[in-house]
This record gives structure tokens, C-alpha cells and sequence, in this order.
């Protein structure tokens, strides 16, 4: 078990959980989306900690330079920011409706509002 | 000193998300998160990853934090409740966590240039995609050739977002904020009573809409292309957004008018994709498009970029509308 | 022609932004009726194609994979893409005066657009021969219904996609976990790439750590978007309070795909003696299959509200299917792949009762449905049809599916599983003919309507699915052989 190999996915994988967790205890729905939102990041540095090549560069190609860093998980990486953010979009957006109907964005607040009528 | 950079970074990510976790107040959070995903974006830096790094600064430090404060703007600004079954969830967050780190230790370690990723598809991206497709930007060649298809889904995703938020909003009550506060007699926001800002802002709304094309049509030899170029030309018009006020800015352009330019700049990509199948290709091959592969894939490449930036500025500016607008209702 | 399998995705695709262009309502339903129906032709032909003369591929951009996406279509993936692209047509044909109730004019352009992507989102799943191409269509896919089930005109509506769209995201993260897990062991996206190259890793056949953490995230990400009990919470929310076009097309298409993702991650890129044997795929399954038999039948039993009965009874039905993948054998598979056009066709046909329902009454309670035998002959006979088959009455398409299932079970020795499978079909008639009952046997309704029988529009395509239901009851050769082929193709690994 080699920590120096491994720290990077460690510290990701810790953030992961993190996010996770927030996800799973808080109410409010906004924090929520912000716990969810920190999973998905933190899944990204995992994602780009394996393209990472000892002494390599950016996978720009430029005069003199041997070694470059893969770019294949970058592009997958690039890829999946814009599904968090178009996913952040629309659960703001619902969470804006949710406010307007509800008056509140306390998780267990709506769930009182639904069960008394 | 990589290494130093690389374990500060780590570990200010480490503090921040236990931050928050822990912080009730939702404005200061949001920040937090926006901290986070900068730091993210250095982290991105220091691994060689410069596009993503661009992409992560553009889209979730500036696009993700504009649309949490407009939504903590129009609701609550403080969490209320405390945290719910903390047991439990530290129970299933232990047991997946510990499941993921059994799971790295067969992996190859950080750095090692002889891992299985670099030795199969990679080496052909590296070695001849210059002569392929002629982009320096190696990561410009997989997502909008290579993999260009992928990039089409991820254009369409961000359309999705859009849709739905036009959907669910709707464009009568964006119309309604524009009507209710001339009626009122309000013609700009109170941010344009400083004088400092207004004049400052002009000078720049310019020169950030030229960067913005700078990165759309550079994509190809350095970091940059549709994606960070469609934000940075959204955050132009935010930014006059904030200082003049929400009428104004959809008196400039209509969300309505929005929506046709997005749904334009998914058509534009889906149609060179058209274009080459009637051309006797498959499905976004470039090289039919031209009588020389390499025109072809330069031409291909230019054109998906430019319904990509579309697509993307006009799908942000609409969205920012959309939600800066239910702050008028509540009021 | 030999780009049939990039047409079909592209159609729906192209289509959405067509809808957001037109400034006329009407057209903006015309073209997305236009679009599923060209989309429904096109995958009969690519079917045909497909049964005839093998597997196609089709290379995006001209990118021979692993370097480029490839679209790999084959009896499995034909056969999902003809019952999705099948249920789409009918929904769109159905919606047009089902939508004019439930959703507000203003939104209708973005709601046919947003139909239409989660159309092609779902089309391009099935089609693609590229794991992470699966996860950007699963994106697709799943945003576009997270805003459509938004759309329904409760405000319960908005939390359940709410629910929705956390419980998806994580599981949609889950099984990007896994893909980039799997990748690094292999260095290649492309499955069939995958499915050569695990083989190759050290000391897969004793258990390489990364390879069951792979698996295991992929599995739990897919039963979430799956709704495998006990990760189904999401479902009944989200079923009960959608507009009734957005739960007729889910409930019909959804979930199926995921079954879908699980078998061709399973058996084409991991391998069935790796995941069976080593892994206990069978195992682990086999509990939440039962358990989602019996508890959401029990549960379906007691519920008032028609529409969330019949949620329930789709993760009853999902159970099955996945009980089928469990056997590890060619009858359980063929069985589970073939419960999946079973259902479509059943679930289809009673949700679409329910948006008749709503129509004309504004209610999908039971009370309501007092009388309903009389004044909706056509609607309630659709439905006793369509529940006939959920209990697996011969001469219905749903007794093919739990006869073979329950021939394959027995083939195993399995009796306390056959048992419960028997059962389930029992709690299912209960159910059943507590509405049946309702609508026929009781007095008429105090409160007289003045409800009429459903419009033209909403009968047609309801009773096309229920004229399907018997006809695949009485001749299920076409379905059955597609079914059998895809389970040979699955069980040797992919390859044919």
C-alpha cells in the first residue's frame, strides 16, 4: 500500500464522500444541490489524477517537448462539467417553483405542508 | 514543488468542503462552493489539464455561483433545519468510501507513465492527430473530431437545461418583471447609481466579449473553444445585466429570441453532421466537407465550435434572465 | 441505408430545436408526431436489418474505434430501440389532447422538445457501442424527464422531480465512477474494446480490487436509475404526479433501458462467468427482485390513487424482469429481455387509461372511478384487457413472459422463487380487480359528470396497444425469437 502513489485518489475520494454525506443529511434543498454538485467535482479530480503523467505537460503540441499528459480524460472531464452545471440549472429551477408553491425550501417543512392537506 | 502545490490544494479542498458542511448561513456556502471550484481549477492546473482547468473556472466558479446567488436572491438565505439521521449517513458514506479506496489499490499509481491508459488509445491521439486533423490542442481534436459526437450530446444537454428552464419558468413571467417595472416608473437597477462602476463596466463589457471570441477561434492552438468562449460572451451580458437592470438587458435581446438562437446553434452542429452524411460520409466526417481532409476537418471543427459557443451563451444569458426575474414576483 | 443506425437517433435529436423554432403550437405537436413516428419506421427497418443479417456497426466521424464512438447495434439493441421508438410514436399520437388539460400553453413547444430529446436520449443508450457515450445520453435522457415530470400541474409535481434529480444524479455518478475505474484498468471506451482488454488484466480471475469496485458502482448506479427495491423510492413520486403523456412514455421506456445498460455492462464488458460466478450477480439479485415482487404488489393493494397503484406495480414488473437476469441462464434471460416489450406494451396501454381518465373526469382516484364501466365503455375495457395481461391471463402477452419465466425457474429447482412469482400474479389480480370492480359493479356515481367516452385521438393509440398485448399473446414468435437471440448474443459474451 503505497500512500505516496495513491494520495491523490484518496484526498478525491475523501471529497467525494463529503459531498455525499451533505447530500444525504441536509434538508435544505439548495444545500443539497451544492452537496451534489461537490460529488461531481470531486469525481472529476479522480478522473484527471490518472491522466497525469510524471514530467508530461498539457496535451498542447509544442516544439521540444517529448512527454504530454493523456488527453483522453480531460475531454470525458469537459464533458461531464457541463452535465453538472445543466444539472445544477434545472434543480434551481425547480427549487425556485418549489419556493413559489411551497414557501419554503426546508425539506421537512414540505413534507408537513403535503401530509396536512 | 509540484508536489507541495499539489498536497496545499488538496488540503484547502479538504477544509472547504468540511466548511461546508458545516455552515448554515446559504450566502456564505455558495461562496464556499465557488472557492471550491476554483481551487479545483488550480488543482486542474498543476495536473496538466489546462482546458479543463479553463472550463471549470468559466462553468462552475462563475455560471454555477451567479445562478445559486440568484436563487438564494428570489428564496431563503438561511438554512434552517438541522441535519437529519447523521448516523446513518455517516454509515453509508464510511462503507462507500472504504469500498472506493479498496478499489484504488490496484490501480496504477499517480503519475506513472506505464500505466494501461497510456499505452492504448492515447499514443495515436498524441502522435497523429496533428497530422489528422492539423490542431496543435490535442484535447480540440478528440472533443470536436474524435469524439465529436459526444461533444453534439453534451450541446444538446445544455439545450435540455434551457428547455427545461423555459419549461418550468416560462417566458410570460420574465415578460411580466420587464412590463411590472416600467409601470413602476424603475428604468435601471440601483447598481447604476455608481457612477464608478457604470463607466468602469462599459469600458469592459467590450474587451470581455473580444476575449470571448478570442477563445472561440483559438480553440485550436491553445486552451479554449466553444464551451469557455460561449460563457465568458454570457458573463458580458450579465455583467450589463447587473449594472442596468434586467428590462434593459431583455430589451437588448428577448429571451424569446434567446431560445431561437440556441435552438440555431444546435441545428448548426447537428447539420454539419447533416451536411456530411449527404455528402457520402458517416455521421461528423469532416473530411468529406472539403476536397482536402485537413480544409475539411478545419472547417468541420470551426463550424461545430461556432454552434457549441452559441448554443452555450445563449442557453446562459436565458437561464440568468429566467432566474433573476422571480426576484421581481416576490418582491 | 447502412446509416440507418445514425439516422435514428438523429431524427428526434434535430427535431427538438425544429419545435422550439415555430412560433405555431399546433406545429410544434405535428412535427414532434412527424419525428417519433419517422423514428418508429426507421428502427422496424434497422430491426429487420439487424435479425437478417447480424450485427451493424457505424463509425461516428469516420473514427474506427477505440479512437472514435461507434454505434453497435444488435438483436438486443434493436430490439430495445423498436420498443421504445414504438411506445414514443403512440405517446405523441396520444398527447394531443391529453396535453391541452394538463399543460399550460406557453410550454407546450418546450414540452414537445423536451419529449423528443429524452426520446433520442434513450435511442442513442441502446444504440452505442461507447461506455461514456452511454453516460452522456443517460444525461440526456434523464434531465429532459426530470423537467417533464416538473411539468405536472400539482405542485407535489416539483417535488418529485426534485427527488428525482438528486436520487438520478448520484446514481448517474455512480456509473461514471465506474466507467473511469474501468478505464483505468483498460485504456479503452469503446465496450467490445472493454470486453477483450478485461480480460487481459492481471489477476481478474481472482479479484482485481478495481475491477469489482467497478462493478459494484455500476450496479448500484443502475439499480437506482432502475428502480430496484430497495433504491425505487423515487418512482412512485415521480409516476403519480407527472403529466399522464410524460408517465405513459417513462413508465413504458425508462426503466427498460436501464435493464438494458445493466445487461450489456454485465455480459458484454465484464463477462458472464466473471460476473455469475466470481461476483454473484445472480445472488445479489435475487432478494431485491423478490422483495420488489411482494412488498410493491402488497403495496399496490392499498393504494387510492389509481396512478401510484400502478407505480407500484412497475417496480413489481421490474422485479421480474430483473429475477429473469438472475437465473444465469438462457430461459431467465430470454424471459427478462422479453418482459421488457411485455410490459411496455401492458404498462403503455393502463397509463394511457389513466390519462383518458384524467381527461375527461380530472380525477384518477378510485372512488372516482365509480360507474366509469358504463360511461367510458371503450377506456375501461382497454383497461381490464391490460390487466388481464399484468396477471398473466392466457391469450395476453403477459402470460408468455411469467410462463417462460416460470419454466426457467423450475428448470432451476428454484420452487420457493416459482412460488412467489405465482403470488405476485395473485396480488396483481387483487389489485386489478379492485378497480374493475369499481367501475362495473358499483352504482353510479352521485355527481353526474356528464363524462363522455375518451376522444378519438386517445382511444386509437390505447387500443393499438391493447390489440399488441393480445396479438403478442396469441403469436409471440417475433418478440420470443428477438428475445432468444439477444439472450444467446448476451450470454456468449457480445461478440456474435
Amino acid at each position: 500500500m503505497n500512500i505516496g502513489a495513491h494520495y491523490n485518489y484518496w484526498v478525491a475520494i475523501f471529497l467525494m464522500m463529503t459531498g455525499f454525506y451533505v447530500v444525504i443529511t441536509h434538508g435544505n434543498l439548495i444545500k443539497k444541490l451544492i452537496g451534489l454538485n461537490l460529488f461531481t467535482t470531486s469525481v472529476f479530480i479522480l478522473y484527471i489524477s490518472m491522466a497525469k503523467v510524471k514530467g508530461g505537460t498539457a496535451p498542447i503540441i509544442a516544439p521540444g517537448i517529448e512527454v504530454y499528459s493523456n488527453p483522453l480524460p480531460h475531454v470525458l472531464i469537459l464533458t461531464a462539467i457541463v452535465v453538472g452545471v445543466a444539472t445544477t440549472a434545472v434543480g434551481l429551477a425547480l427549487v425556485l417553483l418549489i419556493y413559489d408553491r411551497y414557501g419554503t425550501i426546508e425539506e421537512d417543512e414540505i413534507s408537513l405542508k403535503d401530509d396536512a392537506l | 514543488m509540484e508536489l507541495i502545490i499539489d498536497i496545499t490544494l488538496l488540503t484547502f479542498l479538504g477544509i472547504t468542503a468540511l466548511a461546508i458542511n458545516r455552515i448554515d448561513k446559504l450566502f456564505c456556502v455558495i461562496m464556499l462552493s465557488g472557492i471550491y471550484s476554483l481551487l479545483c481549477a488550480s488543482l486542474f492546473v498543476t495536473m496538466d489539464a489546462v482546458d479543463v482547468a479553463f472550463t471549470e473556472a468559466a462553468v462552475g466558479t462563475g455560471i454555477a455561483t451567479v445562478l445559486l446567488l440568484s436563487t438564494i436572491g428570489a428564496t431563503d438565505t438561511q438554512q434552517r433545519s438541522a441535519p437529519r439521521r447523521p448516523l446513518f449517513a455517516l454509515l453509508v458514506v464510511c462503507a462507500t468510501g472504504a469500498i472506493l479506496i479498496y478499489g484504488t489499490m490496484d490501480m496504477p499509481a499517480f503519475g506513472d507513465p506505464d500505466a494501461p491508459i497510456h499505452q492504448h488509445v492515447a499514443p495515436r491521439y498524441l502522435q497523429e492527430s496533428q497530422q489528422e486533423i492539423g490542431s496543435d490542442n490535442i484535447v480540440t481534436s478528440i472533443l470536436s473530431s474524435y469524439r465529436g459526437f459526444d461533444t453534439l450530446g453534451e450541446t444538446v444537454v445544455i439545450f435540455t437545461a434551457g428547455l427545461s428552464v423555459v419549461g418550468l419558468i416560462g417566458f410570460r413571467g420574465m415578460q411580466k418583471f420587464g412590463d411590472r417595472q416600467r409601470a413602476a416608473g424603475i428604468t435601471q437597477d440601483d447598481m447604476g447609481k455608481h457612477l464608478v462602476l457604470r463607466i468602469v463596466i462599459k469600458m469592459f463589457i467590450p474587451l470581455i466579449l473580444l476575449f470571448a471570441l478570442y477563445v472561440q477561434f483559438h480553440g485550436d492552438f491553445g486552451p479554449g473553444g466553444g464551451f469557455q468562449a460561449g460563457v465568458i460572451f454570457a458573463s458580458g451580458f450579465i455583467f450589463y445585466t447587473l449594472m442596468f437592470g434586467l428590462d434593459a438587458a431583455m430589451r437588448v435581446v428577448s429571451p424569446r429570441t434567446l431560445s431561437y438562437i440556441a435552438a440555431l446553434g444546435v441545428l448548426i452542429y447537428g447539420g454539419v453532421g447533416v451536411a456530411t452524411l449527404l455528402m457520402g460520409g458517416n455521421f461528423l466526417d469532416y473530411n468529406v466537407l472539403r476536397s482536402n481532409p485537413l480544409q475539411g476537418q478545419h472547417l468541420g471543427i470551426f463550424l461545430i465550435e461556432l454552434g457549441v459557443g452559441t448554443t452555450v451563451f445563449s442557453i446562459m444569458v436565458l437561464i440568468f434572465f429566467a432566474f433573476s426575474s422571480r426576484k421581481g414576483l416576490r418582491q | 441505408m447502412n446509416h440507418l443506425p445514425a439516422i435514428q437517433v438523429i431524427i428526434p435529436l434535430l427535431c427538438a430545436p425544429l419545435c422550439m423554432l415555430l412560433r405555431w403550437r399546433t406545429g410544434a405537436w405535428l412535427i414532434a408526431t412527424l419525428a417519433t413516428w419517422a423514428t418508429f419506421g426507421v428502427s422496424f427497418v434497422l430491426a429487420r436489418t439487424v435479425v437478417l443479417n447480424g450485427a451493424i456497426t457505424y463509425d461516428m466521424g469516420g473514427w474506427p474505434a477505440p479512437w472514435g464512438i461507434n454505434y453497435h447495434v444488435d438483436t438486443l439493441s434493436a430490439f430495445v430501440v423498436l420498443i421504445v421508438s414504438g411506445v414514443g410514436a403512440l405517446t405523441l399520437a396520444f398527447a394531443y389532447k391529453s396535453v391541452q388539460r394538463e399543460i399550460r400553453p406557453e410550454s407546450l413547444r418546450a414540452f414537445y422538445a423536451l419529449l423528443l430529446i429524452c426520446l433520442a436520449g434513450l435511442l442513442g443508450i441502446a444504440l452505442t457501442g461507447d461506455a461514456f457515450n452511454i453516460y452522456v445520453f443517460l444525461e440526456i435522457s434523464s434531465l429532459s424527464a426530470y423537467a417533464l415530470i416538473g411539468m405536472g400541474q400539482r405542485r407535489r409535481a416539483l417535488r418529485a422531480a426534485f427527488q428525482y434529480l438528486i436520487m438520478g444524479t448520484i446514481g448517474a455518478t455512480f456509473i461514471l465512477i465506474g466507467i473511469g475505474l474501468l478505464y483505468s484498468l483498460t485504456g479503452t471506451l469503446n465496450i467490445q474494446d472493454l470486453a477483450s482488454r478485461v480480460e487481459m488484466i492481471p489477476n481478474s480471475t481472482y479479484g482485481n480490487h478495481t475491477l469489482i469496485t467497478a462493478f459494484a458502482f455500476l450496479t448500484v448506479g443502475l439499480s437506482l436509475k432502475l428502480a430496484l427495491f430497495p433504491l425505487h423510492l423515487w418512482l412512485p413520486n415521480a409516476y403519480t404526479y407527472a403529466p399522464s403523456v410524460v408517465t405513459i412514455f417513462l413508465a413504458a421506456t425508462a426503466t427498460k433501458v436501464a435493464v438494458y445498460m445493466l445487461l450489456r455492462f454485465s455480459f458484454c464488458i465484464l463477462g458472464q462467468r466473471f460476473v455469475f460466478e466470481q461476483l454473484t450477480l445472480g445472488n445479489i439479485l435475487l432478494l431485491p427482485s423478490l422483495a420488489a415482487i411482494l412488498v410493491a404488489s402488497l403495496v399496490a393493494i392499498f393504494q387510492y390513487d389509481i396512478k401510484r397503484m400502478l407505480a407500484y406495480s412497475s417496480i413489481a414488473q421490474i422485479g421480474y424482469m430483473t429475477l429473469g437476469i438472475s437465473l444465469n441462464s438462457h430461459a431467465g434471460l430470454s424471459a427478462g429481455i422479453l418482459h421488457m416489450f411485455n410490459h411496455a406494451l401492458m404498462k403503455g396501454s393502463l397509463f394511457m387509461v389513466m390519462g383518458a381518465v384524467a381527461y375527461r373526469t380530472g380525477s384518477v382516484y378510485l372512488s372516482d372511478f365509480r360507474g366509469l364501466g358504463r360511461r367510458m365503455p371503450w377506456t375501461m375495457a382497454a383497461f381490464v384487457f391490460g390487466g388481464m395481461s399484468l396477471m398473466g391471463v392466457p391469450l395476453t402477452a403477459g402470460f408468455i413472459s411469467k410462463w417462460i419465466l416460470l419454466q426457467a425457474t423450475l428448470e432451476a429447482g428454484w420452487w420457493p422463487v416459482t412460488a412467489i412469482i405465482l403470488l405476485g400474479s395473485l396480488l396483481a389480480v387483487i389489485y386489478i380487480w379492485r378497480v374493475v370492480e369499481t367501475a362495473y359493479f358499483n352504482p353510479r356515481h352521485e355527481i353526474e359528470h356528464g363524462t363522455k367516452e375518451a376522444p378519438l385521438s386517445m382511444l386509437l393509440p390505447m387500443w393499438i396497444l391493447v390489440g399488441a398485448n393480445i396479438y403478442f399473446g396469441i403469436d409471440t414468435s417475433i418478440p420470443l425469437h428477438m428475445a432468444e437471440r439477444a439472450a444467446t448474443i448476451l450470454m456468449s459474451g457480445g461478440t456474435l
